[in-house]
């Protein structure tokens, strides 16, 4: 994993976990997509559902069911 | 309309005025004319407002009567006496009489005495026109002194030359009292006395202390209230009196002080704070009243520089070249790159029309949407908590309202050093009993100072104040104190049930989150209860909130209490953002962050895109560009080569230096538009000088949403003013700006924003200032903000649940490292460091409870290593108790320091906002500087051999 994709799965997987409490998983996601697509740089949005695609394993539920829906 | 750039002498009418409200009118005569003044107005006060100046010394507007000059006698007919007109107040009837044979006897007896006892050196007294004694000596007709001048006098006292900014002369004393009064009412210090008593009556500092080494903070109120030459600036002493006055807004923090700069010819001999000031109402600290060196200090670059590399000679051009080889460079990066590999820094420093044309240049120009400001690094959570939860980016009320406030919970911020005039007044309301809760990890000065002392102080660990938040809403709710009768006609029912039902379970009690916070149960319900029952509870926070990886979630959670407790939508309550920086509030309102436009709308929102298209005549890009730390990482990428940042120090004020050097340090082209050689600029290609608030017309908006205007007291050193550079800088790029003065600028952001409709300079000039929203609804603008409705229809309680950062203590890092800062520096020091107040702070210093330096062998005064996952620094201990065991605290005001080689990447989940507040370290006992300090020593000592050797004719300016 490179520094870059790193930085952008941890940023990711902390606004789902500050989402989490806002309903089940697809609750979550929705919300979680919704953040990226209005605060994020589509290069970044691009990057981290690249990763997403390749290594799905790395990423917590609600954060994979959220890049599915990303602009 | 009073001309702005040429005001006379402020007018003084003794007292106070009364408070406006339903006051009822008094009639009464005063030498025969009748004169109708509000209840409660003293008779010095009334007589002043209908034309006859009663001689006064020891009474000033700004101050409370006191009584002791006997100056001011009057006669009034039915009483019996001379009573003083200043402590006399007026009464339905009251016949005044001013001037009769035996009250001018009586007055020339009186100044006699203090003449008999006053040095006799007018003509080369730096007062000298403008001294209140000599003034009344000619009032009262003085034309002998009876007594001589040969008897025990205070003539040979010696002066105190100590204080870096002013004089204390006794020997020119009247003993009147104001300054100490001054020290004591507008300030709050209480560091000046008076000492003895009868003739050995003496102004004194402390305990008869010098006053460097005394408790005066340097505030300045004592010299602007002092009637004779006792206590002078130091530049009135060498420049003598100005000759005219320009009113402005200090460029300091986001108290946003007017200010009275008074000049000879184009030379500022003194900054005074102008009591028609609606922030600052004649008062000012330390920074803003004298701390104005900076604006000509010999470090100002005035030539426009540029270089191909880093580690070549600067060279200077002229502005047409170094505008067409920055446009160059960028566009040749475009063209390699693609459109989305530069973008630009907007400044929180510069004025809104600045701001508003970078972000513009970077929209329109450049075409993409990578601009960003330093609010990221700040308060950007406070635009995403208050949006969500209230539906407007900015605080609710005035600074005014405190006065209002029965409770005040102070969260994260530091006022007395962060935004000492606010403080002052918050200070003033408390000595008349408001309560207090204090939350912070340390006990700031307001936990115990003169006269006030905290009810509470909550001392959290630093990291959990989304923990605490949530334990006081716990209790709110589960001792039935919400405001249910607000919560159901205010705020979203749904939201709230949702909200309600997820604070009420326990693990968000105070009991179960005490060993998370460390804030004892009791005592956080106590404050609860405290805050809850306050009848108006007002909320103050900065950056102690905002700098943490929870930061959004913990502006949410203040709006949520505020929202439950019905402490929104009126004077004396509300959720107040202290900003720290003069414009943090202008630069976000102007659309600097990446994801909206000015008056944050979404990029999104296709009507408002399609506004700004037609106003610009360009496609804009609907997608959100890059955050600064996006930026920096896409920068070490190698994915972005070019940034153009304007009146903002990155390398030395955002987190994890190294990292950020490596971003700088990768760039193509580094264009920097400042005052001086920051330490961004040693890694920048191209050099605009920019222009100090004194060189500029614009306006600023503070903390309350208060647009103020600063004006222009001299040209530019450069000849360019700051937003002509960046105008020919998109002219250069082909997109022409063509503004002939920055009121055409802020027409525009009123054209296109709704909340600023309705303001314009014309507007500014009669008003002196705005609080927008401000337009059609409302004309004079908004002073509290949510009142009836919130902005955004219903009030949202957003769920915050408690989420630990990843920066935890640990066996190798067992210290909680956080960082703030200190009354007479600013930010990075940058302006400050190039002034006097040198005198109070020259170095950072870490803080470290005395536990944790006995056991590590560190004593107060030695050198200690900090070191933390993202590097190393040594700094000088400072052993105090003010910290709790287990945290260390420094300031970052000197980038020598590297207090931000040490603080890491970890930043706010919602906004990126770093994480400056929580950062785990391990101090220990070192002997020489770390090597990060020894790098950054080489590589300024390279910089500033660049920056001579390329200057083609230093410039040296005359300090004035």
């Amino acid at each position: 994993m490179t520094v870059k994709i790193e930085k952008l799965l941890k940023m990711a997987e902390q606004i789902t976990a500050n989402m989490a409490f806002t309903g089940d998983q697809e609750v979550v996601a929705a919300k979680v997509a919704d953040h990226l697509n209005r605060f994020w740089d589509p290069r970044m949005k691009a990057a981290i559902k690249a990763y997403g695609e390749q290594s799905p394993e790395q990423l917590s539920p609600p954060l994979q069911a959220a890049l599915v829906q990303l602009n | 309309m009073d001309n702005f750039y040429n005001v006379g002498a402020e007018r003084d009418y003794g007292t106070p005025a009364v408070p406006a409200g339903d006051t009822a009118m008094v009639s009464l005569s005063i030498d025969g004319m009748p004169v109708a003044v509000a209840e409660g107005t003293s008779v010095m006060r009334a007589a002043a407002l209908s034309g006859t100046q009663i001689p006064k010394l020891c009474a000033s507007e700004d101050l409370e009567p006191f009584g002791s000059c006997r100056l001011c006698l009057v006669e009034i007919e039915g009483r019996p006496g001379y009573p003083a007109s200043c402590t006399t107040l007026v009464s339905a009837g009251m016949q005044v009489r001013t001037q009769t044979p035996r009250i001018a006897e009586l007055r020339r007896n009186v100044m006699e005495l203090y003449i008999s006892d006053h040095p006799l050196d007018c003509l080369t007294c730096p007062t000298n026109g403008n001294c209140e004694l000599q003034d009344m000596a000619g009032a009262v007709g003085l034309r002998e002194v009876r007594y001589g001048y040969a008897g025990e006098n205070h003539l040979h006292e010696e002066k105190d030359e100590t204080a870096p900014y002013f004089t204390f002369d006794p020997s020119k004393c009247i003993v009147c009292s104001r300054c100490v009064r001054a020290c004591e009412e507008q300030q709050g210090t209480f560091a000046l006395t008076i000492d003895g008593r009868g003739f050995a009556s003496k102004v004194a500092a402390s305990q008869d202390e010098d006053f460097i080494n005394s408790e005066c903070v340097s505030c300045g109120a004592c010299v602007k209230a002092c009637p004779t030459a006792t206590l002078s600036e130091k530049s009135v002493i060498e420049m003598g009196q100005p000759d005219r006055a320009i009113i402005t807004t200090c460029a300091y923090c986001g108290v946003g002080c007017s200010f009275r700069a008074e000049m000879q010819g184009d030379k500022l001999v003194r900054m005074v704070p102008n009591r028609d000031g609606h922030a600052n109402h004649g008062h000012a600290c330390v920074k803003g009243r004298f701390a104005f060196g900076y604006a000509t200090h010999p470090d100002r670059i005035t030539a426009p520089m540029i270089r191909d590399s880093i580690h070549e000679e600067w060279r200077q051009v002229s502005w047409e070249e170094a505008i067409g080889f920055a446009a160059q460079r960028l566009q040749d990066i475009q063209q390699r790159h693609g459109r989305k590999s530069i973008g630009g820094i907007t400044s929180s420093r510069c004025t809104n029309e600045e701001v508003y044309l970078v972000q513009k240049f970077i929209r329109a120009a450049v075409g993409n949407n990578n601009v960003d400001t330093c609010a990221r690094v700040c308060h950007s959570p406070t635009g995403y908590g208050l949006k969500t939860t209230l539906g407007e980016s900015a605080g609710t009320q005035t600074f005014d309202s405190v006065m209002q406030a029965d409770v005040i919970m102070v969260i994260g911020a530091n006022p007395t050093t962060g935004h000492p005039v606010f403080a002052s007044q918050m200070q003033r309301r408390l000595r008349q009993g408001a309560g207090l809760v204090v939350v912070d990890p340390r006990k700031i000065s307001l936990v115990n100072s003169p006269h006030t002392k905290a009810n509470y102080h909550l001392q959290l660990r630093p990291g959990t104040n989304v923990a605490v938040i949530n334990a006081l809403a716990h209790t709110v709710i589960c001792e039935g104190l919400e405001d249910k009768a607000f919560i159901k006609e205010r705020c979203e029912a749904e939201a709230y049930a949702t909200w309600r039902s997820f604070i009420s379970e326990q693990r968000n009690s105070p009991e179960a989150l005490e060993p998370v916070t460390g804030v004892p149960a009791g005592e956080l319900r106590a404050a609860a209860r405290l805050y809850a029952n306050a009848g108006n509870g007002a909320i103050y926070y900065g950056l102690g909130v905002t700098e943490h990886s929870q930061g959004s979630t913990m502006v949410m959670g203040i709006a949520n209490l505020a929202m439950a407790t019905g402490n929104l939508g009126r004077e004396g309550v509300g959720v107040n953002p202290l900003r720290g920086q003069n414009n943090v509030q202008g630069s976000c309102d102007m659309g600097s962050f990446p994801h909206e436009l000015p008056g944050y709308r979404h990029l999104s929102d296709t009507s408002t895109r399609a506004m700004f298209e037609k106003e610009w005549q360009v496609q804009l890009d609907p997608e959100p560009g890059y955050r600064i730390p996006n930026m920096f990482d896409a920068a070490v990428a190698g994915e972005f080569k070019g940034l153009y940042i304007q009146g903002e120090d990155i390398a030395q004020s955002d987190p994890d230096t190294q990292h950020v050097y490596a971003a700088l340090g990768a760039m193509e082209c580094v264009i920097v538009q400042d005052l001086f050689l920051n330490e961004t600029a040693k890694f920048a290609h191209v050099f605009l000088p920019g222009s100090s608030f004194l060189e500029k017309d614009g306006t600023f908006t503070n903390a309350e949403r208060r647009i103020s205007p600063v004006r222009k007291v001299m040209q530019p050193l450069s000849g360019m003013s700051e937003w002509e550079i960046t105008a020919a800088l998109s002219t250069a790029m082909g997109y022409a700006m063509s503004y002939s003065h920055p009121s055409e600028i802020m027409d525009e952001v009123a054209r296109l924003t709704p909340t600023f409709h309705g303001v314009s300079y014309a507007r500014l000039d009669e008003l002196g200032s705005i609080q927008w929203p401000c337009n059609d609804e409302a004309p004079d603008g908004t002073p509290f903000m949510h009142v009836g409705e919130f902005v955004r229809g219903k009030g949202f309680f957003a769920p915050t649940p408690y989420v630990a950062t990843d920066e935890r203590s640990n066996s190798q890092y067992p210290l909680l490292l956080t960082t703030g800062r200190t009354l007479s520096q600013y930010n990075v020091g940058a302006q400050t460091r190039r002034t006097e107040n040198m005198a109070y702070h020259n170095e950072d210093r870490i803080e470290i409870h005395p536990s944790d330096a006995e056991v590590r062998g560190i004593v107060d005064g030695s050198w200690v290593g900090i070191k933390s996952r993202a590097g190393e620094t040594v700094l000088r201990a400072d052993v105090t108790e003010r910290i709790q065991p287990g945290v260390v605290y420094t300031t970052f005001h000197h980038p020598e320091s590297g207090a931000n080689v040490v603080t890491t990447d970890n930043s706010d989940w919602a906004t990126n906002c770093p994480e400056y507040k929580v950062t785990a370290v391990q101090a220990y006992p070192v002997s020489q500087p770390s090597q990060w300090q020894e790098m950054f020593q080489r590589f300024n000592q390279e910089q500033q051999e660049l920056l001579q050797a390329g200057r083609r004719e230093p410039e040296v300016l005359a300090r004035s």
